[in-house]
């Protein structure tokens, strides 16, 4: 028994047939945690061990029916679990110990999942390739002298290491799907409001999506029939049944789908077109009709991010006070302190209208202009980041140049809409993936589509 | 609002104090820079027409969602569990800094 090999499906199927058991993966992940954790820097909090074997040899005893049943999960550290710190990756909450579950982690304990573990991220979910963790940055599972990808930076390595079976993650403007593509692993950014946010530390409320990294397509679909469904806790979580998605991974070609490429995605300067390009073929060749398309306010979702995220995180932090929990506000490190200014002073009088009121019309064109190409296609295709992983310190310097890497995830986020990240090979010997963007609730078709891709 | 967003030392220690962010002074030097460019580069959104476009809070569409007004014990904390986390917990309250001055 492989962990690395292993996805939760083939898990459940030796555990159910007794080839291994909970214990069995149990001690797998923690093997590989006290060999790579060190080097790569991937758990900040592992649950006591003790209390890890307790638990899979419950779950041992067990017919296994449950859904997830001894298979050991890692948790991206903004979700509060109870009585296992919680830290944000930041200062501030560095003794910070959660006196609840949030709904997503009490769905997965319910459904027999063993929590391994908090895994690093960019403090408060601030980044896109790990460096703004205030533990240090996460090594890139295939060099660690590059970056993971962020913010849910440990939560993809902790998968591709064998260090569990799924992690899950938030992804406000990139934080799943990056990562997930730089460690050549499945990445799902479910539609805003598919999974409850109640419990999961807020970073820009109009935005975060609560969703996972799993080693394959059909583990994603599943993770997504457990974590998916509306939530009294959580105002804002989708009203409408959630369907069961590993209905549709049936499929045997991608004849007959429309894929719409925004020519603003596919800059032919850029280090990964050539291998877009040729996940455009593989497409092609499956049966998908690929068009391309203007989308004129695409990458303008860049600078309405800027403006919107800091203000709701400005607001957002302000919680934290250092009086009922937490450290004092001057713990913060500092892209936390950044992003809060700029929220303050977008939001303060005299400025407000230029800058909030002005992002907030401007995510309207962008929204519209989505919903528009849905109208005459099935799916968008674009690159996750416009650059491979960069190599750890070479972009710390330059916050601009930070966020540019968000450029093709940022207009998802915006729009409230579902994104697949599928993985795409290499280049410069790391790993790169693509995109798959669907209108709002499509993760079905998002699954069926990416599961042929992958075969 | 299309000029050059220069920041002056007095403009990043109003927004700290609004932000009740303590600041030093070397990360104040540092932000006079560094915020002044993200104020340029975010400034750029002033040149696409928005005229006549309704401003977008919130993507669910959805609208007053009520709960009723009932006591739900799983979202209760005890005192114990509310004050777990605070420091400067004392006899039973949260001991906040010193607001009023005789």
């Amino acid at each position: 028994m492989d962990i690395k090999t292993l996805t939760i499906k083939s898990a459940l199927g030796g555990l159910r047939s007794k080839k291994f058991t909970s214990v069995d993966l149990i001690v797998s992940c923690l093997e590989n945690i006290e060999k790579y954790n060190k080097e790569y820097n991937v758990f900040l909090t592992v649950e006591d061990k003790d209390k890890l074997l307790h638990l899979a040899r419950e779950a041992d005893q067990t017919d296994h029916s449950l859904p997830l049943s001894g298979i050991p999960v890692a948790l991206k550290d903004l979700f509060s679990s109870k009585d296992l710190r919680t830290t944000a990756g930041s200062k501030v909450l560095d003794n910070y110990i959660p006196q609840y579950d949030a709904t997503v982690v009490k769905k997965l304990k319910d459904a027999g999942a063993i929590i391994i573990g908090k895994v690093n991220e960019d403090a408060w979910g601030h980044g896109s390739s790990g460096e703004n963790s205030d533990f240090g940055p996460t090594g890139n599972a295939f060099n660690k002298d590059y970056v993971a990808g962020g913010s849910s930076s440990g939560s993809a390595v902790a998968v591709a290491l064998g260090m569990c079976l799924v992690a899950t993650g938030t992804d406000t403007g990139g934080s799943i799907r990056v990562p997930a593509s730089y460690n050549n692993l499945v990445g799902l950014k479910p539609t805003y409001g598919r999974v409850s946010r109640y419990g999961v530390i807020a970073m820009a409320s109009s935005l975060d999506s609560i969703g996972h990294i799993t080693k394959n397509v059909e583990d994603s679909a599943y993770f997504l029939n457990i974590t998916a469904g509306n939530d009294p806790f959580d105002a804002t979580t989708g009203v409408s049944p959630v369907p069961d998605y590993l209905k549709n991974l049936d499929r045997k070609d991608l004849n007959g789908l429309k894929i719409a490429v925004p020519k603003e995605a596919t800059d032919k300067s850029l280090t990964v077109s050539q291998n877009f390009e040729g996940a455009k073929d593989k497409i092609k060749k499956l049966g998908a009709e690929i068009t391309e398309v203007s989308m004129k306010y695409l990458l303008d979702g860049l600078e309405t991010y800027y403006i919107i995220v800091p203000s709701e995180v400005s607001s957002n932090l302000a919680r934290m006070d250092g009086i009922r929990f937490g450290n004092g506000r001057g713990d913060f490190g500092k892209e936390a302190k950044r992003r809060i200014m700029i929220g303050t002073y977008a939001l303060s009088s005299g400025y407000y209208d230029a800058y909030y009121k002005t992002a907030q019309k401007v995510r309207t064109l962008i929204c519209d202009e989505f919903k528009k190409v849905f109208k005459d296609f099935d799916t968008v295709l674009m690159p996750v980041t416009p650059t491979p992983p960069s190599k750890i310190g070479e972009k710390v310097n330059d916050p601009l140049a930070l966020y540019m890497s968000d450029l093709y995830t940022i207009p998802v986020n915006l729009a409230g809409l579902p994104s697949l990240v599928l993985p795409s090979g290499f280049v410069d010997d790391l790993p790169v993936g693509v995109q798959l963007v669907g209108p709002q609730w499509s993760e079905e078709l998002l699954f069926s589509v990416g599961n042929v891709y992958e075969k | 609002m299309t000029k050059k967003n220069k920041l002056t030392i007095d403009d990043v220690k109003k927004v700290a104090g609004l932000a009740s962010l303590p600041l030093t002074g070397e990360e104040i030097t540092l932000f006079i820079v560094q915020l002044s460019a993200i104020l340029d580069f975010i400034s750029k959104l002033q040149k696409i027409d928005t005229h006549g476009v309704q401003e977008t809070s919130q993507v669910t569409g959805l609208e007053n969602v009520l709960r009723e007004d009932v006591i739900d014990a799983e979202r209760m904390f005890s005192q114990k569990q509310a004050l777990a986390n605070a420091k400067g917990a004392y006899n039973g309250f949260f001991k906040v800094p010193k607001i009023l001055w005789t």
